[in-house]
């Protein structure tokens, strides 16, 4: 296979890891995010975070994995990456962290003022989580400030900047409308009732954000739509995208949640593979001097490790897959309090 | 203000040895659930099942501990160390790829069985599950070990000078991938540091029953459970003992700068060489203060050959020399804790087989406090391999002949990352971990406390009370929770 062959198909296998993380700790850390709003005593409680809790830990080894197969596939983007996100990355890493600990701690000690802390905990962790991921995503797509030899030259605040924020703001609420559908298949009674009524709300909040953030890469980050328009068929994407967003809507009218479960996942997976077009054929823009921009080409490790790795990943990947699938078949169906729940 | 170099090497330090508390309980805690839930499922005696219940609930808090912490360091490669990374991200990325895709994947997954299956898959599910979350937490320290001794021992690879804007910048590159598997060091210093997660594993359990025949508490779970803590001790003990040594002998070829700082042995002299069994080494004066040698030993453990001179560190350029304090208090202290260990676990076993390890109390007590020196001589034998492999972070090293240039820690670091960052985030994560390791130990302490469920609560657990989804718990209860049980066990 030709080096740059194996380049271009690890460019899409970490989309892929990308994705299957966007797509399972979406809903994850949507939970989160909805859990103070939705859940009205203890038990209720209890049973939100227990919906994810078999779960949340596999879906974040999908971040783990992207981490080690970026830097292994492209050290000089992971490298420079998250050297330049220096601050945001640790404050990632904080509420990543307080979001373990929340789930497991909380229902250990039987004290109201305990709860309280680790729910507070669970729902700051989730959301600070899904924006900061957000406006990573947003600085990565708008192009960052970087100097010759891979240096980064720009600072938190101008990290903050409204385009990433509203990335930011746009993922927040996608990841709580994917986590508002999940609770919604998974509970029972008011619980679920709550969950239907909010269903609505967010899908508007999450329409109107994605119209803003779709107007504003139109018109901030011109590079964004230039693969579109070179390759017309990637049109597609966008379409299709258009068109699970609208389907959310519809299959929740039609009553059938799955179907629209399965939308919001098809929505995560658009708006990824969106942001791998438009980034694509770079890893990092440099808005200083293109000339300087990491690229596939200059990130990548050497054609002996691209290919090791393709087959470390043809052999485990197949193992990955077929036991989500079974962990997610043995706890399929609605959530129940059990002995060693949390 | 300090540089970025203390900072990032002192910030690396602190949360790798914060994430290394965890890993090695959750290895040898691993073993000990498995070999609780295989005599379970060979004997149905209901006791075994309590006992796997109960370790199960303790593995759950430590696991995730581990999986908090360890994401940390996953990160911290790009954050603190880029130059490194790109240096030697085509061999090092594959094996950290490798640790999420064969393990991370495997233990996080079929933990869920394990911790949430109980009521739900048969016993041999959870019996299989079981091992799979064990083989799992030691696959996932293959990886990193191998990534680590390949740093120290490196192998199968070569220098390529990369053009970057004008400058050539040199990367090392994997060309035979079995051999930076397999490099030097890497089976010694995996077996050896998986041996000693067992250790700590085995003595945890043993402190946990010790602590419960003390207080006349669980006692049938207490002694089921230590006639297996208690013999798996003394046997990786004396293992961690006899892969240590191989590891040192290994260090005279490959690393004579880590060996002669871990011994204090400043001078090489044309005769037998001695070993300190203590003492205080002044680097400087390049003298042993206040130590006490033994003739000739040093020799003879190094080459088997009591008379062999070892080489010292004035055969090591001065720019290339570790400190020496701290690896040889750290070493030192790692094989006194280590014999020591193999002294308790001899003692407690011989007194278990005559049946007399109730009557004497003192060595329960010894064998309470027991972890902590089994965690201690894991965090110093890392001190050690760490500040003995200094200057480097990558050593250089001859591959068919050729000389390969190594990587000094200094030059690893992240050229855009400002000692400020690096401060708060020092801080940051001292607060937090501070607070965890509280929380931790709280919550460890009120498990301990609490105890494993009886056996006759559990048998009315499991005779009555099926696993039910909310709505027929509501139905019958017509209360918000299932029970006492369920109320019990939930603390
Ligand atoms: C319970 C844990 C434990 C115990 C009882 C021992 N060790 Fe150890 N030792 C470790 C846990 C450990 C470790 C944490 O696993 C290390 C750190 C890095 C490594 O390779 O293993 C280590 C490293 C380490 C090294 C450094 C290897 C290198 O250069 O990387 C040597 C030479 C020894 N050990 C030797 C010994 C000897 C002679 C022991 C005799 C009693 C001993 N250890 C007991
Ligand atoms: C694959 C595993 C590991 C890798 C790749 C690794 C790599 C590194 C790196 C990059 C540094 C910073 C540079 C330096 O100061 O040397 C370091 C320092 C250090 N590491 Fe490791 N390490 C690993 C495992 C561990 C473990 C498990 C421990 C034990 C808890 C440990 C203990 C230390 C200590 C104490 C230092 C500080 C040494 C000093 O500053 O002089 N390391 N290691
Ligand atoms: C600097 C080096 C290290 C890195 C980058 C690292 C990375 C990680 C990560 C990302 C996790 C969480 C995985 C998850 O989400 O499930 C983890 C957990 C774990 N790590 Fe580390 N780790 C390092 C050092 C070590 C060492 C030296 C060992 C063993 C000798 C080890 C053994 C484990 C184990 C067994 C787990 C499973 C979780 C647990 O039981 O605590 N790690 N590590």
């Amino acid at each position: 296979m030709s080096y740059d062959t194996l380049t271009f198909i690890w460019f899409v296998l970490l989309g892929v890891l990308l994705c299957g993380y966007a797509i399972l700790d979406g809903f994850d850390l949507g939970v989160g995010i909805l859990h103070p709003f939705l859940a009205k005593d203890d038990r209720e409680r209890r049973l939100v975070m227990n919906s994810i809790g078999p779960l949340w830990d596999g879906n974040e080894v999908w971040l783990v994995t992207f981490g080690g197969a970026l830097f292994a596939a492209f050290p000089v983007a992971y490298a420079t990456v998250f050297s330049s996100f220096y601050t945001a990355f640790f404050l990632l890493l904080t509420c990543l962290i307080g979001r373990a600990v929340s789930l497991e701690f909380r229902s250990k000690v039987h004290s109201n003022a305990w709860r309280r802390i680790w729910d507070t905990g669970f729902f700051l962790s989730s959301t600070c989580a899904a924006l900061l991921l957000g406006i990573a995503g947003g600085n990565v797509m708008q192009g960052m400030q970087l100097g010759a030899k891979y240096q980064y030259q720009g600072s938190l605040l101008e990290q903050l900047s409204w385009y990433p924020l509203m990335v930011g703001l746009l993922t927040v609420a996608l990841f709580a409308l994917h986590g508002c559908i999940y609770l919604y298949l998974k509970t029972e009674h008011e619980l679920q009732q709550r969950a239907k009524a909010s269903i609505t709300p967010l899908f508007y909040a999450f329409a109107l954000l994605y119209a803003i953030v779709t107007l504003a890469t139109w018109w901030h980050v011109p590079h964004a739509t230039e693969n579109i328009a070179n390759y017309p068929v990637l049109w597609i994407v966008p379409i299709l995208n258009a068109l699970a967003v609208l389907n959310i809507p519809r299959a929740m009218h039609l009553g059938k949640p799955g179907y629209a479960f399965f939308s919001s996942t098809m929505v995560i997976l658009a708006l990824a593979s969106l942001f791998s077009v438009a980034i694509y054929p770079n890893f990092m823009l440099s808005t200083i001097d293109p000339e300087f921009s990491i690229t596939l080409q200059n990130a990548r490790s050497s054609q002996n490790t691209l290919q090791t790795m393709l087959i470390i990943a043809g052999l485990g990947m197949p193992c990955v897959l077929s036991y989500t699938v079974i962990i997610y078949w043995i706890f399929r169906g609605k959530v129940r309090l059990e002995p060693n729940s949390y | 203000m300090m540089d970025v170099e203390i900072l990032s090497r002192l910030q690396f330090a602190g949360t790798i040895m914060f994430h290394y508390l965890f890993p090695p309980l959750s290895i040898g805690l691993g073993l000990q659930l498995f070999l609780c839930e295989l005599s379970y499922y060979r004997t149905r005696n209901p006791v075994w099942e309590a006992a796997a219940r109960f370790w199960t609930r303790i593995f759950a808090v430590n696991f995730a501990m581990g999986v908090a912490t360890g994401i940390v360091m996953e990160f911290e490669f790009g954050t603190n160390w880029a130059a490194y990374s790109r240096f030697v991200g085509d061999v090092f990325g594959s094996a950290l790829a490798a640790e999420g895709i064969f393990a991370f994947f495997l233990e996080s997954g079929f933990l869920a069985v394990l911790v949430f299956g109980w009521d739900r898959v048969g016993p041999t599910m959870h019996l299989f599950s079981t091992l799979m979350v064990f083989l799992g937490s030691m696959f996932s320290a293959v990886w990193i070990v191998v990534a680590n001794s390949w740093q120290q021992t490196p192998a199968g690879y070569h220098i390529v000078w990369h053009d970057v804007q004008g400058e050539s910048m040199p990367r090392a590159e994997i060309t035979d991938f079995w051999a930076m598997v397999f490099n030097p060091s890497s089976v010694d210093r995996l077996t050896h540091t998986l041996i000693g997660a067992l250790v700590l594993g085995a003595f945890f359990v043993a402190s946990v029953c010790s602590f419960y025949l003390l207080k006349d508490r669980h006692e049938d779970i207490a002694r089921k459970c230590l006639s297996i803590a208690l013999p798996t001790s003394l046997l990786f003990t004396f293992l961690a003992a006899i892969t240590g040594h191989d590891s040192a002998q290994k260090l005279v070829e490959t690393q004579p700068a880590k060996l002669a700082a871990m011994e204090a042995h400043f001078e090489t002299r044309d005769e037998p060489t001695g070993l300190y069994l203590f003492g205080w080494p002044d680097a400087e004066q390049e003298t042993v203060h206040m130590g006490i040698q033994v003739p000739n030993l040093l020799s003879l453990m190094v080459y088997n050959d009591p008379t062999k001179p070892v080489p010292g560190m004035d055969q090591i350029p001065a720019d290339e020399r570790p400190p020496v304090w701290l690896p040889f208090q750290t070493f030192h202290l790692m094989v006194g804790l280590g014999t020591m260990m193999i002294g308790v676990a001899a003692l407690a076993c011989w007194f278990w087989f005559r049946q007399t390890l109730d009557s004497k109390r003192w060595l329960l007590w010894v064998l309470v406090f027991m972890p902590i020196a089994a965690m201690t001589a894991n965090q110093a034998g890392w001190i050690t391999a760490e500040v003995g492999r200094q200057p480097w972070i990558v050593y250089p090293s001859v591959q068919n002949g050729v000389e390969m240039i190594g990587l000094r820690t200094a030059d690893g670091l992240s050229e855009s990352v400002t000692a400020e960052q690096v401060l708060s985030s020092i801080i940051l994560f001292g607060i937090i971990y501070s607070m965890l390791f509280a929380v931790w130990v709280f919550v460890l302490n009120h498990k301990i406390q609490h105890g494993p469920e009886s056996v006759e609560a559990l048998l009315a657990h499991k005779a009555g009370l099926r696993p039910q989804s909310m709505s027929e718990q509501f139905e019958q209860t017509g209360k918000s929770h299932g029970g006492d049980f369920l109320e019990e066990d939930s603390q």
